[in-house]
């Protein structure tokens, strides 16, 4: 294998058709993303291919958006490894690439009688995972760490490593980082089969074939679908997942200050308060299987019984208003654990079933295939000094951009997202070409008002940037 | 249109600045420059002031104001062109992100951000329609759905359309509005849906949707939105529960007004959780007596020339309380409601027997057509009482002056007796 030296600071460098990638990661997800970053770091040179217009389009579009440190997961197990080494990486890379991380903390909330007495099983399972900090609390504690919490409330295990981080500026900043050190992205693009010449892979797209020596497949929800497409067959099967979510107004982010979770069943976590980056508070996730892969629909019936589970838990959310709805796909397989799998004398990696810690495990995952990859004998020159873009700044409290000069206008008065910000993403290898994109990056009309205020001069601005526009002009039609 | 006036800077004396530009923050300004206030500012996040009637492309607006029959634009350019002769400054692309106790404002505009402060502030943000999520409707997050807000201003505002083929959702006024932007717009929506039994607006209106050919179904409840990227269809069942499917390109969530109160809620001031706006006394004051809020603000809904004109007594009031004439904010009764009949009792503090000033009445709404008997009681006994027949379009007006004060201290709670159904 040649040795390519990838450390062109450009933008987005794109190649002929001829071009013979290093890697060919299949997906936009944070899985893929964190797995193109990795590659290029190391000294490969990537090609990530996304079928959707916008990347993080899959399951990574909606989550309860926790850092995970892994204190539940299972002992021993893949997705434990990769958790605790996505969450070193995590704190080690997410200052220097302006990415935000709230050390919240966590609290596993006992309810029942039954639920007190399964409290000390947690933290050892806790402590066996090398989370050491975890520990049980009483009630009078808990009710000192969190006042506005329900009477019923008997106890808890406390979690002080878990937070909340922006579960989509992580994403395109892994990948900025990638592109910034000569990765390249081909959006808009799904792959539908290829051939392999044992030596190297030319991919099917459906706009032309892209060829790389390796492919590792990170399609989420289609990671199954992209192996029978290419390889004829796969080891798992995606069962979605779904999770709806209700969040609540900014003011009520005032009434917790840590993730509030419940004593899990084997299935899911449960039924999860917590506070978002964006200074919202959030309920949710439900675990409903189904077979559509893209159905994200929420259901109202199911949305009013999550309002009454967060009530029931903060009984001062009574009343409170609701500011957004909305539902992610896990990408669940038939194992708890994920699926990662080499074919060496395929040159394909395979990573699927990452199902609910994927935002979390991401960065692990992506070392832990580069490690993969590196025992098939293959090996790079690792970047000397590779370019660090910097996230979009989009936290509640962080200096935004309406704080800075000539942000042109701010556009969305909920959010506070600016002009400046929305041309930014809409320009650029990653620009938006869906407002569900922008919102994304800059957060617009995911405010209170949902749009009510700035949806005609968003539809002014994104003219001609988007696959579907918001809106035509009335003279031309 | 806009005049020279001096920028505004951190260190500026103002006397009063007016969060929000549209009819009543405009009349509230020109009102206090009319009695003599020396600095008064509005800041209005938009790039043009007027407010809602800026996209309201449709008559009647200024009756009260002006006389005459106006389109909106034309009403909003008037409003403002009048504050400006009166010598109030209109700060356009001024957002006020944060309300601190003692009147200062943070406020963001184009260069950055800065720090005012007034001694007094008046809240005049206006309401705005709920949006598909706060009602918690199923189905996916398409393209499509909108308030009808959003769709007057692309249409009126920027010349665009965002469908073809819309249900519209809700029957108050506003949803005619919808009908009559998109008919502008060369929008045929497919249907009007209601859920109640009969059109909320009162009736001229209601033979509106006909005339225009968009099919009215009244006890028809949206269920769900299709589509995966754009929407493509609705579901909404019947009066006899039936289920159906409706094809169209978007939605228009009409209605189900909720103040802009961000600023009360995310800062110090107190807000009502039945209007929706923030806690004031019958002189507009809030619980940070340095703040006072008045229009559509205080409640949902009132029209243009209602919000005219309270922001005109609005500013009256705070040019009083500059000049040491309102009576101090202690000794004031709560005003309340827990029937769920009522909607909501605005203002939600009085003073009795009220001091000649000051709002003349406490203004009520039933949550659905009521016949029975209105009472205002403490824990004295009744205050008030009256028989009232009202709909939830309608505003019932309750006289300060008529209720009993021998009552003295205690809340006095709003409700409904001796239904007649
Ligand atoms: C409700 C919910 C809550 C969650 N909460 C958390 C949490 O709090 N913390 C946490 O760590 N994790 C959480 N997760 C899990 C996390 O979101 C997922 O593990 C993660 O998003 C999986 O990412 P992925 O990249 O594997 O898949 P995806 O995001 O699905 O990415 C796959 C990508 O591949 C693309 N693709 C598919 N087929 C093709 C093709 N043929 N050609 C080209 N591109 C293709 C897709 O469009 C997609 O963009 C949650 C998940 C859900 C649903
Ligand atoms: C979609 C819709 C249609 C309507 N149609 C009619 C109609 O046809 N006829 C009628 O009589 N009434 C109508 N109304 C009622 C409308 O509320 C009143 O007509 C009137 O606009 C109320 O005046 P206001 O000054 O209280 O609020 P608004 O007119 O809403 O003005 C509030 C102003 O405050 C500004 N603002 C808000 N927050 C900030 C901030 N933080 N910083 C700076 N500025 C801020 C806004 O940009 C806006 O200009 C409609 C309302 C809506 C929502």
């Amino acid at each position: 294998m040649t040795l390519h030296q990838g450390n062109e600071r450009i933008q987005s460098r794109q190649s002929t058709g001829d071009t013979v990638f290093d890697i060919i990661v299949i997906g936009g997800g944070v899985v893929g993303c964190a797995m193109a970053r990795r590659f290029t770091l190391e000294g490969a040179h990537v090609a990530l291919i996304e079928k959707a217009p916008d990347i993080l389009d899959g399951a990574s579009k909606a989550n309860s958006a926790i850092l995970h440190t892994g204190f539940d997961a299972t002992p021993g197990s893949l997705e434990l490894h990769c958790i605790r080494e996505g969450y070193r990486e995590y704190l080690d890379i997410y200052r220097a690439l302006g990415l935000v991380h709230e050390k919240s903390g966590a609290h596993v909330v006992a309810w029942t009688d039954e639920e007190m007495d399964r409290l000390g099983q947690i933290r050892a399972q806790a402590h066996e995972n090398g989370i050491s900090d975890v520990a049980v609390i009483d009630r009078a504690t808990l009710r000192k760490h969190e006042p506005n919490l329900s009477r019923h409330a008997l106890g808890a295990v406390e979690v002080p490593g878990e937070g909340i981080i922006d579960p989509w500026s992580a994403p395109y900043v892994y990948l900025r980082q990638a592109l910034a050190n000569g990765a390249e992205v081909f959006l808009h693009r799904e792959v539908t089969g290829g051939d392999f010449d044992g030596n190297a892979w030319r991919l099917h797209t459906t706009t032309g074939p892209v060829s790389g020596r390796l492919v590792v497949n990170c399609a989420g929800l289609f990671g199954d679908r992209v192996d029978h497409a290419v390889l004829g067959h796969s080891d798992f099967q995606i069962t979605p997942r779904k999770g709806q979510f209700v969040v609540f107004d900014k003011a009520a982010s005032k009434l917790v200050s840590s993730i509030i979770l419940p004593v899990p069943s084997a299935r899911t976590k449960g039924i999860v308060l917590f506070r978002t980056v964006f200074g919202n508070l959030a309920v949710g996730p439900t675990a409903e299987d189904q077979d559509s892969r893209t159905d994200a629909s929420t259901k109202e019936e199911v949305l009013r019984t999550l309002i009454k589970d967060g009530i029931a838990k903060i009984p001062a959310l009574e009343g409170m208003p609701v500011t957004a709805t909305y539902a992610g796909l896990r990408p669940a397989s038939e194992k708890k654990d994920y699926r990662i799998q080499v074919m060496a004398e395929k040159n394909w990696i395979t990573v699927g079933g990452i199902r609910s810690t994927g935002l979390s495990g991401a960065l692990g995952i992506a070392r832990y295939v580069y490690g993969l990859y590196e025992k098939t004998g293959m090996t790079h020159t690792p970047l000397p000094d590779p370019a660090l873009p910097k996230a979009a700044v989009l936290a509640e409290g962080a200096p935004r951009d309406w704080h800075a000069e000539n942000h042109g206008e701010i556009v969305c008065h909920c959010e506070l997202a600016t002009r400046r910000e929305i041309e930014a993403a809409l320009s650029g290898p990653l620009a938006a070409r869906s407002l569900a994109g922008l919102k994304r990056q800059t957060r617009v009309t995911m405010g209170r008002c949902q749009g009510f205020f700035c949806s005609a001069r968003l539809a002014e601005l994104t003219e001609g940037h988007f696959a579907v526009p918001m809106s035509e002009a009335i003279d031309d039609a | 249109m806009m005049r020279n006036h001096p920028p505004l800077n951190s260190g500026a004396a103002l006397d009063v600045a007016v969060i929000g530009g549209g009819p009543s923050g405009l009349a509230a300004a020109t009102a206090l420059k009319e009695s003599g206030t020396a600095r008064v500012v509005v800041l209005e996040r938009e790039a043009q002031a007027g407010g809602i009637p800026r996209h309201c492309g449709h008559p009647p607006f200024g009756m009260r104001e002006f006389r005459r029959v106006l389109r909106g634009p034309t009403y909003a350019a008037r409003l403002v062109e009048r504050a400006l002769r009166a010598g109030v400054e209109i700060h356009t692309g001024t957002s006020v992100v944060q309300v601190r106790p003692g009147g200062s404002l943070l406020v963001a505009v184009a260069k950055g951000v800065m720090e005012i402060s007034a001694r007094r502030i008046i809240l005049a943000t206006g309401v705005r329609e709920m949006p598909r999520s706060a009602r918690l409707i199923s189905g996916v997050r398409a393209q499509g759905v909108l308030n009808t807000g959003a769709l007057q201003s692309m249409v009126y505002l920027k010349n665009r359309r965002p469908f073809h083929r819309p249900v519209i959702v809700g029957s108050e006024l506003v949803a005619f509005s919808a009908i009559m932007t998109s008919r502008h717009a060369g929008i045929r929506p497919v249907a009007m849906i209601e859920a109640n039994a009969r059109v909320t607006a009162r009736w001229p209106s209601a033979l509106y949707p006909r005339l225009s050919g968009v099919s009215l179904l009244t006890g028809t409840r949206l269920l769900e939105i299709h589509g995966e990227r754009s929407v493509t269809g609705v579901t909404v069942a019947g009066p006899d529960g039936a289920r159906r499917c409706i094809d169209c390109d978007g939605v228009v969530l009409s209605g189900r007004f909720t103040p802009e109160s961000t600023l009360a809620r995310c800062g110090h001031l107190e807000v009502d959780p039945a209007t929706g706006g923030p806690i004031v006394d019958q002189w507009g004051r809030c619980s940070d007596p340095v703040y006072f809020a008045a229009g559509n603000l205080l409640r949902p809904v009132e029209t243009a020339g209602w919000s005219w004109s309270e922001g005109r007594k609005c500013g009256q009031w705070v040019a009083d309380d500059l000049a040491g004439r309102l009576p101090p904010l202690v000794s004031a009764l709560d005003v309340k409601t827990h029937d769920p009949r009522l909607k909501y009792v605005m203002p939600q503090k009085i003073m009795l027997p009220p001091a000649g000033t000051g709002m003349v009445d406490l203004q009520l709404r039933v949550t659905r057509p009521v016949r029975g008997e209105l009472v205002a009681v403490n824990g004295k006994g009744i205050l008030w009482r009256q028989n009232i027949h009202a709909l939830p379009e309608r505003r019932v007006l309750v006289p300060i002056a008529d209720m009993d004060c021998a009552g003295g201290a205690g809340t006095i709670q709003f409700e409904i007796r001796e239904e007649i159904t």
